[in-house]
């Protein structure tokens, strides 16, 4: 799906919306009663230190306001800028202070739900999908931590022995199906079906703390994790 | 007194330099081998602890929970098993409310098992700010040999403090990453003296995205957690609007400079192409007149 048939699924009663360098800013309403916020990256877009930066100003900027609108966050994005100019400015520093603007925002009673509808790839998806309180996927996505013939360069394996492992493998492999047996996306919604009805239907369940892990365990993607934190969070407070 | 490098130390090492003697107590230690399930997939050799070291210890005995990544075995990459385990200690920090400390020395997601280090990091960034917002201290250290890279760096960057050495490199794209992806011309990982003036400790101290620069010696990292765990260190709207103000600031006065060198003579260093020969004396009285400090902004 497109950026424009997308916002016109999900919000039925009209959006002001724009769209600038990549990045979305604007509101939309799910009926004429119920306002949402909407921000973005699109377009493939690399977020470096200027884009990261903007997007946190606006998320703060919602955080600040008394309401509690709930934040959509639109994702079509590339992986984050690789330059010389974005890590001499400090790019770790401004994307981890994205993923704080989104992780007070919800906690400051705006939810963040992250939509992604197109890529997405290493830090970038961290510092911004991956941030939400909630994340759901089109079936359009292809979320990545790093393209194979990339991982094939740095881990030194032959790409043929990666494009057979990832295969029968998904802990490694790019593309939404994998990510989401790890836990990472809530669920996948149905493009064929309002997407207006499926925001108001996850908005209207209760948000619950960081539920990913169990997710993974649960869809087998991710056996382990859940278990060896609360084993360790167990033992911490036996130690006392 | 003989100065041990930090740099050189392996995990256990720091947390032994860094811990009160004989506090330390390990959680999920090598002797109950919960390595990775993926490897082996691989034909990779594994480590009984996965490459990080837990638990709880006391430093001039305040008490701690304390992590260390393992920079010699596969460059410190996260991988499920080493994400879990800090995620869990920090969960455990938001209950104890106890302050935490991690000796940062990792290259990002381990590849292998891309999907669940990245969701890892993921984690741990959001059971991180949790504890934040508790009033955790969260000290990062920062001068292993991997450095501090890809999502770790992310993770890096919600610390509530962050302590540097002139080896510590911290970015998000390594500089093979940069020049494999955009050219040698963008980036020569050859150059070491490029490499440190873009992502090294003196860079970062100078443009306040560290804190407190120290040393290469345990020594000197253990005094700098002791200063660092105690300022306050709280999480909220105003932090958060003072760290958006602080970063577009930062991207107003520099964001056109091409190289460190033009960062530091922005600042009002003198001579700046001579600051990365300072030692640290010469180099904490040209940098504290001038560098741009994070006040507690993060």
């Amino acid at each position: 799906m497109q950026l424009a048939e997308i916002l016109s699924s999900l919000f039925p009663a009209g959006h002001e919306i724009r769209e600038s360098g990549g990045l979305v800013t604007g509101t939309g309403r799910l009926d004429p009663n119920n306002r949402i916020d909407v921000v973005g990256i699109c377009g493939k877009t690399y977020p470096g230190v200027d884009e990261a930066v903007a997007l946190a100003g606006h998320i703060l900027k919602v955080a600040a306001r008394p309401d509690r609108a709930p934040l959509l966050l639109l994702v079509d994005s590339g992986s984050q800028r690789m330059s010389r100019r974005d890590e001499l400015l400090g790019l770790s520093e401004t994307l981890a202070h994205l993923a704080k603007a989104l992780w007070h925002a919800d906690r400051a009673g705006h939810r963040t739900v992250g939509l992604l509808y197109g890529g997405s790839a290493a830090g970038a998806f961290i510092a911004t999908a991956l941030a939400c309180g909630s994340l759901v996927a089109l079936p359009s996505a292809w979320p990545e931590v790093m393209d194979l013939p990339s991982m094939a360069r740095i881990t030194k394996l032959p790409i043929d022995l990666l494009k057979e492992k990832a295969a029968t493998t998904p802990v490694f492999a790019p593309g939404l199906d994998n990510l989401f047996a790890t836990g990472a996306i809530v669920e996948i919604w149905d493009p064929r079906e309002p997407l207006s009805g499926q925001l108001a239907a996850l908005l209207a369940r209760p948000a619950s703390d960081d539920p990913r892990a169990q997710l993974g365990a649960q869809r087998g993607g991710r056996l382990k994790a859940a278990a060896i934190a609360a084993e360790v969070e167990r033992l911490s407070l036996a130690h006392g | 007194m003989i100065r041990q490098s930090w740099y050189e130390q392996s995990a256990r090492g720091r947390l032994a330099n860094l811990l009160d003697p004989g506090s330390f107590s390990e959680f999920l230690g090598p002797e109950r081998r919960e390595m990775s399930p993926h490897l082996a997939l691989f034909d990779l050799p594994r480590q009984f602890d996965d490459g990080i070291i837990i638990g709880t210890g006391s430093i001039e005995g305040h008490k701690v929970l304390c992590a260390a990544q393992e920079g010699r075995f596969m460059g410190g990459a996260i991988g499920e098993i080493h994400g879990a385990k800090l995620t869990g200690l920090l969960h455990a920090a938001c209950r104890l409310q106890r302050d935490v400390v991690i000796a940062f020395d990792t290259g990002g997601v381990r590849l292998q098992e891309a999907n669940a280090g990245e969701l890892a990091i993921s984690e741990m960034i959001r059971a991180l700010l949790e504890a934040r917002a508790e009033g955790v201290r969260v000290v990062g250290l920062l001068g292993g040999r991997a450095g501090c890279y890809g999502g770790g760096s992310l993770i890096a960057g919600c610390c509530s403090a962050l302590v540097i050495s002139e080896q510590g490199r911290l970015s998000v794209s390594g500089p093979e990453v940069i020049e494999t992806n955009k050219g040698v011309e963008e980036f020569d990982s050859r150059d070491r003296a490029l490499v440190w003036r873009t992502m090294g400790g003196k860079h970062r101290y100078l443009i306040g995205a560290a804190d407190i620069f120290v040393d290469d010696d345990v020594a000197a990292f253990r005094l700098a957690a002791i200063e660092a765990l105690r300022v306050p260190a709280v999480l909220d709207q105003s932090v958060l609007a003072g760290e958006q103000a602080r970063l577009e600031l930062r991207l107003r006065r520099f964001g056109d400079a091409a190289d460190g060198i033009d960062v530091w003579a922005k600042l009002g260093v003198a001579r700046p192409a001579e600051l990365p020969e300072l030692d640290i004396d010469a180099f904490h009285a040209t940098a504290n007149a001038c560098r741009e400090g994070a006040d507690a902004a993060r």
